[in-house]
């Protein structure tokens, strides 16, 4: 028996397209955000409203992640924004490769602001880096308290985390969650991120997530 | 499930170096951060799977997973961040920067002497 020395990192192909994903946005100047969440936390209707609310301060592009359909993306178009859906066919997360080709699809140019909506999945989108500048994590609160502590990988790399269906909680409502809880367990693994209460449904707490937006294109 | 994809770019790894040495691969050693989540008996499975067939049938798969660790902002002092209750076990702070997780590393391959 002998052994080789490899040192080799694995996902050098992925990395190699996040890579110039990333040297792309970087040169075009462009603030690009991937989302990551389980199935339903509400990631689109968080960006149609986004998108329609900052309609008259940044221009928005989205790229759309699913197993199977465009059913995102028609809401998605309905805004008007321009939108480029990926169908992975069974795969549970966005690939840098598939980024690339859809990034060639959207009118860069155009905007300050590009979306990767990811597949719905709170574990494998996290291991695969796109070439974005940030991950945005999304949580709802039917969710439970107890994510951050149990899927610690996408919480300890988001730059940010919106805690969605904030409507859903208070008096009269049979919801348990512990804001606090997941605010002490995110800030644990992570200690810069950027937390906000939102009903993406009413509106509820959405300016503090809007004019972070709008910092952080101003601060390319 | 992404482990499956992981288990081809090693395969595609191993392949190359395998043709290389001209033998057969009995082992590799892998290592990886916890923030890559990884799972053994899913990768194993997985590169079971799609190794049938080819050189690399039947060689096995060691998997090193490397803590998260941070530094400690009060005393410097660099540790491995236990997710439960992480704080410096020097002076005990919990103010630290996590350092950026280990990439996912094919590390060595054994070979079969003939």
């Amino acid at each position: 028996m002998y052994k080789v020395n490899i040192g080799k990192k694995i996902l050098s192909a992925n990395e190699e397209y996040a890579l110039k994903n990333s040297q792309f946005l970087t040169e075009h100047k462009k603030l690009c955000l991937n989302m990551i969440s389980s199935p339903g936390s509400g990631k689109t209707t968080i960006l149609t409203r986004t998108i329609s609310e900052l309609k008259d301060k940044i221009k928005i592009g989205v790229i759309e992640g699913d197993i199977q359909t465009d059913i995102d993306a028609e809401r998605i178009r309905a805004t008007e924004a321009p939108v480029v859906q990926i169908n992975t066919n069974g795969a549970c997360h966005l690939l840098a490769v598939q980024v690339n080709g859809a990034l060639e699809n959207l009118p860069v140019g155009d905007l300050d602001l590009i979306f990767i909506e990811n597949v719905g999945n709170l574990v494998c989108p996290s291991a695969f880096e796109l070439g974005e500048t940030g991950k945005i994590a999304v949580l709802s609160v039917t969710e439970g308290d107890d994510k951050p502590a149990k899927y610690p990988a996408i919480f300890a790399k988001s730059k940010a985390l919106l805690i969605n269906k904030i409507d859903l909680l208070g008096a009269g409502v049979q919801v348990d969650f512990d804001i606090e809880r997941v605010k002490a367990d995110a800030r644990k693994l992570n200690k810069g991120i950027e937390l906000f209460l939102v009903s993406a449904k009413t509106g509820k707490g959405m300016t503090s997530w809007y004019e972070w937006l709008v910092k952080s294109v101003e601060s390319l | 499930m992404h482990e499956t994809m992981i288990a081809q770019s090693l395969l595609a790894t191993i392949s190359t170096e395998t043709a290389k040495q001209n033998a057969k691969p009995t082992c590799a050693k892998i290592s990886c951060g916890i923030l890559n989540a990884i799972n053994d008996e899913i990768l194993c499975f997985a590169f079971e799977a799609i190794a049938k067939g080819t050189a690399c049938e039947g060689m096995k798969l060691e998997v090193e997973h490397k803590p998260m660790q941070g530094q400690c902002k009060n005393c410097n002092q660099v540790f491995d961040v236990e997710l439960h209750r992480p704080q410096c076990p020097k002076c005990g702070s919990d103010q630290f920067d996590l350092l950026p997780d280990a990439p996912l590393v094919l590390e060595e391959i054994e070979f079969q002497t003939e």
